[in-house]
């Protein structure tokens, strides 16, 4: 053992002094943190993730918990993690796997990007009065549409709609499947979705039987691993979302560990009990352009052509011409995760290193679409890191249709982001399978939480909205005019279109 | 028995299986369908226990998410027939492209000759009555069995020197198993796939399927139940546990 032990990345006391000995943080921490010896409670502090279950547990406040008690040699290039990447690699050999989104300190685009309102020349509008229409329809639209009058003298439409989802507020929560995450908070967003009319993705875990009460409310998703897919899946589901590449792992397969794979996770992936969960890194039906067109036919044709089906892709590089690409393949809309995306599980490398920042992709999408006449033929839905309202009303004035959010979902659920996602053991009942830590998340409440947060920024949105005089979403999307850059490189603000603050 | 005739010709996938889907919905248990000439999605989806005749060649993604009916093709298949099937049957009197079967999880595919590359793909077993079955008669291009999960995989090298001579065979391979007539290379074995003892209570296992491959496409089973086959599975349920390491 020549390289010995890390220092602690937290170190927890408590207040002796406020301590009642009620021993909820005992029962609450399921990294075994606290264990009772005596008469007294014994910490030990390098097991704590900051997951923070004990503190918001404690009915005293007497817990507290500080980051990096024992630090390092300061270096600016030597950082703390470099050392211990290297210490753990030096260790093992093996590649390093980590938890929710990319955490490297690299600026936000969205916190660089300034909104506008109205001042005397142009009246903002008042949504307390005013009606404000945030109703969106997802998939493909007509380039023109014809009529025809009836014999009866009535106008008929003649052209015919492709289905499109009816969306209440431009906000979707994305796909988490069930055995990265629980039943329980699964229940929780279908319920949030259902009562705030919008839609959830089901991840690739299969649809749970009960989901099937929410399901004109869930987009089945189709993934390399081909889980729990067969027809009445397909027919279940509002639409239907091909998964080609996530945020946090672009051009890499995924990997549930046998672990999670407990008695209900193999119902619903249809795959044996406590057996690995691999999904390849490409489809393996899909080596081109072409054939993703055959896989979504494949799709339409499988339920009669009534659900818009979605492509997700990773932003990469060129992910203007690979949209553009999709758009012209029969897809209803692109969904375009940015390298912010969250994960159960990434190699670090890939979660910190690979893609590009969503604000650019959906510009440049967008961009590319116009530029090809084909916007209307495909919906945006833009995610990866969206926190708020405000990042929500810059992702559609840079051209988006609709947001999907994931880790923001999982906040209001009570994750506090301590990134420990892989371990199933996660104390606020979401990412995990134990049954006595599921059972922790009630579905009833946690909707509720859920909606309280849709709604939030609904309101949000609104105001926003008649702020800058806009009282229709449509009027926001892709109005780049609405938007400044402050603190942007020329490059930067060429690439979104955006003028600088001032200008 | 209540049988349909649909001509083919000319006609466009998306009508065609719209009057397959009506033909079944009107209680048909035989549709025959001539003059097939490429059209993709045949039987995409269909439920039930339809026999369908399939006089052509059919395109891609044949019986793709079917769960339940027969195809019989006389003539080749395109790439990847029985994507994602369900259950259900297809035979094909000839050869087929690639991604033969892939993501299988239940059902059989028997193909008379040869197929392309990385047939029978991820096929995955759920329960012992949702196992995937691909029986290709003649051989086989390389990746066969790649990324398996579950279900069965048979080669009987008909006319063959060597049932397989193309490489990568099962490579990622985490469940199920892949039989090959005769004596395999090691150097055609993927990275995670193992050659195992073929024994009799193996031969025992497959010879139903051995004799209703036969009895398909008119051969005698007896030299197929009277010869060395070789067994390849997994050499680990967890081929990539030892990749990483957490943060």
């Amino acid at each position: 053992m020549t390289l010995g032990s890390v220092p602690p990345k937290f170190k927890v006391s408590i207040d002796r002094d406020q301590c009642m000995d009620c021993g909820r943080c005992i029962e609450n921490c399921s990294y075994g943190v606290y264990r009772r010896e005596g008469d007294k409670i014994l910490i030990e502090s390098r097991k704590c993730t900051a997951c923070l279950r004990c503190v918001a547990m404690c009915p005293r406040d007497a817990i507290d918990i500080t980051e990096k008690p024992i630090d390092y040699r300061p270096h600016p290039v030597w950082t703390r993690e470099a050392r211990e990447d290297i210490i753990n690699q030096a260790r093992s050999g093996k590649i390093i796997l980590s938890g929710m989104g990319n955490a490297k300190d690299l600026p936000i685009i969205y916190d660089r990007l300034l909104l506008d309102a109205c001042q005397v020349t142009n009246p903002s509008i008042d949504p307390l009065r005013e009606p404000m229409e945030l109703r969106t329809y997802i998939g493909k639209k007509p380039s023109k549409i014809k009529f025809r009058k009836t014999e009866s003298g009535d106008v008929e439409l003649e052209t015919k709609l492709a289905p499109n989802l009816k969306l209440d507020t431009p906000i979707m929560i994305g796909h988490m499947s069930f055995g990265a995450i629980s039943l329980n908070s699964q229940l929780s967003m279908a319920k949030a979705v259902a009562e705030t009319g919008t839609f959830m993705g089901t991840g690739e875990g299969g649809l749970h039987k009960k989901l099937y009460p929410y399901q004109d409310h869930m987009i089945v998703q189709v993934a390399s691993g081909r889980f729990g897919v067969n027809i009445d899946y397909l027919e279940r589901g509002a639409a239907i979302e091909i998964k080609i590449g996530q945020g946090a792992k672009p051009g890499i397969g995924g990997h549930l560990p046998g672990e999670k794979v407990n008695e209900e996770v193999s119902k619903t992936r249809m795959i044996p009990f406590g057996s690995d969960a691999i999904s390849p890194a490409p489809h393996h039906d899909i080596y081109s352009i072409e054939d993703l067109v055959q896989l979504i036919r494949s799709l339409k044709e499988a339920t009669e052509w009534k659900k818009p089906i979605f492509v997700k892709i990773a932003a990469v590089h060129n992910v203007a011409s690979i949209a553009a690409g999709i758009a012209r393949s029969s897809a209803d809309a692109v969904v375009i995760d940015g390298f912010r995306g969250g994960t159960g599980a990434a190699p670090k490398v890939f979660r910190d290193n690979v893609g590009i920042p969503i604000e650019v992709a959906i510009a440049s999408v967008d961009q590319k679409l116009r530029e090809q006449g084909v916007r209307n033929e495909i919906s945006i839905i833009a995610s990866g890191g969206i926190r708020n309202s405000a990042d929500l009303a810059k992702s559609i004035a840079l051209g988006a249709d609709s947001i999907y959010i994931g880790t923001a979902a999982l906040v209001a659920l009570g994750c506090r982001v301590c990134g420990n996602c892989y371990r199933n053991l996660c104390p606020w009942g979401i990412a995990t399978q134990r049954p006595d830590l599921v059972s922790r998340l009630d579905p009833e409440v946690g909707a509720m939480q859920v909606s309280n947060l849709i709604h939030g920024w609904t309101l949000e949105l609104s105001e926003l909205m008649g702020a800058a005089g806009i009282n229709s979403i449509e009027s926001l999307r892709g109005n780049r005019d609405r938007l400044r850059g402050y603190m942007l490189d020329e490059g930067m603000l060429k690439i979104l279109d955006v003028l600088p603050a001032g200008a | 028995m209540k049988t349909v005739g649909i001509d083919a010709k000319g006609m466009h996938y998306t009508p065609l299986n719209q009057k397959i889907r009506a033909a079944v919905a009107d209680g048909a248990e035989e549709i025959i369908l001539d003059n097939v000439l490429g059209q993709r999605f045949i039987g995409d989806g269909l439920r039930g226990n339809v026999r369908i005749i399939i006089n052509g060649v059919p395109g891609g993604d044949l019986g793709m998410f079917m769960s339940g009916p027969t195809c019989i093709i006389h003539g080749n298949a395109e790439h990847a027939p029985g994507n994602t099937m369900d259950s259900g049957m297809l035979v094909i009197h000839g050869s087929a492209g690639d991604a033969v079967a892939h993501s299988m999880r239940g059902g059989k595919v028997f193909v008379k000759n040869n197929i392309g590359y990385r047939g029978g793909i991820h096929m995955k077993q759920y329960e012992v009555d949702a196992r995937p079955i691909l029986v290709i008669g003649g051989t086989a291009h390389s990746f066969l069995g790649e990324y398996m999960a579950g279900g069965l995989v048979l080669v009987l090298g008909i006319g063959k020197e060597k049932a397989m001579t193309d490489r990568g065979i099962g490579s990622g391979i985490h469940g199920g198993e892949i039989v090959i007539r005769g004596e395999v290379d090691d150097y055609l074995l993927g990275v995670g796939a193992k050659k195992f003892e073929f024994t009799e209570a193996d031969l025992e296992r497959i010879a139903p399927i051995i004799k209703s491959f036969c009895e398909q496409f008119g051969y005698d089973p007896a030299e197929f139940l009277d010869t060395n086959y070789t067994r390849i599975g997994p050499a680990s349920s967890r081929p990539f546990a030892s990749k990483y390491v957490w943060e």
